[in-house]
């Protein structure tokens, strides 16, 4: 009697550690939100708003994503985490995917199981230091302190900058870009560094961001995008897939505003297949068929969102540079959707 | 007619296990021992399948991976490619350090506000029990964070000594209070500081050994020699006799604002100065009422009988009362190092590179080795604290009553 209870307990245990990777849609659309994991607070990217709600250009991600898989881009739980945390997070199920610019690397990619799917923002990694201090290049940060966000790639990129250029420094270690601020301003370090776009949108929050300049040395390679886990491709899949969607709409010019009037039928072949009155691409996978309609009227397409959370007329003021469509010399490409 | 009758001598039966007052509790707690076995199995069971469905493995050959980060605050010689296994052994040796110079301070701090709370003062023993309850009732994070950036928000910063009228001066010349830490002078051991060490030690000893003389002449013959005078001269004069001969083999290193920094001397960080005195003054907190305790459980007929033979009250409190109070205070105080060595892993809330910034922190994120590292982590601080209470335990048995 006792053994049977002990291993019908043993069952239960079992059934419930189950791993919950298998089927994230299906755990998406039976819960109704999608977990979304997102930065602890930085301007542009992923900050609450006077309201208290969640907005900027890696949350905007989010949001098509919702838009696309349950059809209401406000059915996001939002999960911030620091650079330490994310991982864990992600690969422990209590995110369904990261959105939290996160440099794709081969380790992440592949020791780690994750998988990136696709790019939103191409990044490097920049130093910002005190005007006052009248350095011109980051050359002269010979014997410099240094504040640095642990858990990221920039750690390690910083070693390797100094130690090829033959230089020394001190590194300041600190969990979160706003005690990096305050640290920073108080000048217990010279030099704050992280990619470009965080630089930016840090400074963007200063009192007087013109005190500050951004050295023109960009030391690495900082390709930003959503992550989910590695294993579960259909998920993958409409993550990257809306993401390209994104991308697209902007080369179609497909915006929030024309995609409704769009979505009646174009002479476009490419764009019917995009908003789905051409093909059954969104049955394909497993969404609605007008799940890029939805996707795109959550906040408009990539160059919207760019523009609207850390374009040149916001307070973060990145140009397009690397992030302009293809067409326009740019590096954003999304595939054909054929 | 009385008889006696032996109760029959029953031989074991297996049903003896469950029916049998004197065998069932044998029963039960093989049952449970071997659930628990099974429990732990299954735990272990369930995380190396979870892994495996995850395409993962246990493997501690990251170890020998290039670090590839650095470290600001080193013990020993480290650069950012050698390996894992020295990026942690620094954050472990930073631990020690901040664990063994909370420790100290927190004692010191904590054995003078335990006398001093039981002082007949009124205003010092009110101070006292003011500082216990505040520090002790904080929780110990918030005084990491509140000293770390009051330092950081106080003090100047290394600019403010430059130019020709600077807003910040050094202290003596020598010492450099600013937001990134205390810069103080280092000692250069030049040609002959060797024989001047060898000095320092033999006075060391030969202090010691006029304390003893003088304590045997005092029970010998009831003569009472003076103690402090000579104590501090036979320590001080012939180390700094020795130093003038030798000629000022040991100079100091100013520091010195040069680039960015200062350079020279002995940067001791904000992050350590941070961390080690708030562990020190909030476990000082505790250790302040456990020496209370011993001291309240010393009975009062002690002192009284104490004081009728003369002694006056300090000499009653340092050979009569703290003495008999040890036994009391040791073993709550053990627990209480391992709590401040344990608590030193809030660290990172500071930036100050223990083993839980380094192998937990830095490693553990770049290399993904999660549960390899929180193990290695877990195996460091139980065998510190298992180390922490052999030591405690071999002076707790050393000061306990002795029963003959």
């Amino acid at each position: 009697m006792q053994k049977s209870v002990f291993l019908a307990a043993v069952a239960g245990v079992g059934m419930t550690a189950g791993v919950a990777s298998a089927a994230t849609l299906d755990d998406v659309q039976a819960r109704g939100t999608l977990n979304c994991g997102v930065n602890t607070g930085l301007v542009g990217f992923a900050a609450p708003n006077a309201e208290g709600e969640w907005e900027g250009f890696d949350v905007a991600v989010c949001k098509a994503v919702a838009a696309a898989v349950l059809g209401d881009p406000s059915a996001v739980e939002y999960v911030s985490l620091t650079g330490k945390t994310r991982f864990t997070a992600l690969a422990s199920g209590e995110i369904d995917m990261l959105s939290r610019n996160t440099t794709q690397t081969f380790t992440r990619d592949v020791d780690l199981k994750f998988e990136f799917t696709g790019i939103n923002y191409y990044d490097g990694q920049g130093f910002m230091v005190p005007a006052e201090l009248g350095v011109s290049s980051a050359t002269e940060l010979d014997g410099a302190t240094i504040c640095i966000q642990t858990g990221t790639t920039t750690e390690l990129n910083l070693a390797d900058y100094f130690r090829s250029n033959n230089m020394d420094y001190e590194p300041v270690p600190i969990e979160t870009n706003a005690e990096a601020q305050q640290q920073y301003l108080a000048g217990a370090c010279d030099v704050y560094t992280t990619d470009g776009s965080g630089l930016a949108a840090t400074r963007a929050a200063f009192e007087n961001p013109s005190e500050h300049v951004i050295l023109p040395e960009v030391i690495s390679k900082e390709p930003l995008g959503p992550v989910v886990r590695h294993g579960d491709n259909e998920w993958g899949d409409i993550v990257r897939w809306t993401l390209y969607a994104l991308i697209a709409a902007e080369e179609y010019g497909v915006t929030s505003a024309n995609v409704d009037e769009l979505a009646e039928g174009t002479d476009s072949p490419e764009i019917n297949r995009l908003l789905g009155t051409e093909g059954n691409f969104g049955e394909v996978m497993g969404l609605s068929s007008d799940w890029a309609v939805n996707a795109i009227k959550a906040g408009g397409n990539y160059g919207e969102i760019f523009a609207r959370h850390i374009g040149e007329d916001t307070p973060v003021g990145l140009s397009r540079g690397l992030n302009a469509q293809w067409t326009e010399g740019g590096l954003m490409y999304a595939p054909p959707f054929r | 007619m009385t008889s006696v009758t032996e109760p029959p001598r029953e031989s074991f039966r297996l049903s003896m296990l469950l029916n049998d007052k004197r065998y069932r509790f044998y029963t039960f707690q093989f049952v449970a021992l071997l659930l628990l076995i099974v429990f732990m199995a299954y735990l272990g069971w369930n995380l190396v399948r979870n892994l495996a469905i995850l395409g993962q493995d246990i493997s501690f050959e990251f170890l020998g991976t290039p670090a590839g980060y650095d470290i600001n605050q080193s013990l020993i010689p480290y650069e950012n490619q050698d390996p894992h296994l020295r990026a942690s052994f620094v954050g472990v040796l930073n631990t020690l350090l901040v664990a063994f110079l909370g420790c100290v301070t927190a004692t010191i701090f904590g054995v003078l506000a335990g006398v001093l709370r039981l002082s007949k003062n009124w205003l010092v023993a009110k101070l006292m029990a003011v500082y216990v309850e505040i520090f002790r009732n904080v929780p110990v994070l918030i005084w990491i964070l509140i000293i770390f950036f009051v330092m950081t928000a106080a003090l100047p910063p290394p600019s403010a000594f430059r130019g020709d009228d600077p807003s910040s001066t050094m202290l003596f010349d020598a010492i450099a209070l600013t937001n990134r830490g205390v810069y103080v002078p280092k000692p250069i051991w030049g040609a002959g500081s060797g024989a001047l060490a060898a000095v320092f030690l033999a006075s060391i000893a030969g202090a010691i050994y006029y304390r003893r003389y003088a304590t045997r002449l005092l029970y010998a013959t009831g003569r009472l020699l003076p103690m402090v005078w000579p104590t501090l001269a036979i320590l001080i004069l012939p180390t700094l006799a020795a130093y003038a001969l030798l000629g000022g083999p040991v100079t100091l290193e100013y520091p010195e604002l040069r680039g960015f920094n200062f350079q020279d001397g002995i940067q001791i960080r904000g992050s350590l100065i941070a961390l080690w005195f708030a562990l020190a003054i909030y476990t000082g907190a505790f250790i302040a009422e456990n020496v209370r305790a011993g001291i309240l459980s010393v009975s009062h007929g002690q002192t009284e009988a104490a004081a009728a033979l003369g002694l006056r009250p300090r000499r009653v409190m340092s050979l009569v009362v703290l003495p008999q109070a040890l036994r009391v205070v040791i073993p709550p105080v053990i627990s209480q190092y391992l709590n401040l060595t344990k608590n030193s892993s809030l660290a990172i809330a500071v930036g100050y590179m223990d083993v839980t910034g380094t192998l937990g922190g830095i490693t553990l994120n770049q290399t993904g080795r999660a549960i390899e590292s929180v193990l290695l982590l877990m195996l460091f601080y139980l065998l510190i604290s298992l180390s922490i209470s052999a030591v405690m335990n071999l002076y707790n048995n050393a000061v306990k009553l002795k029963e003959r």
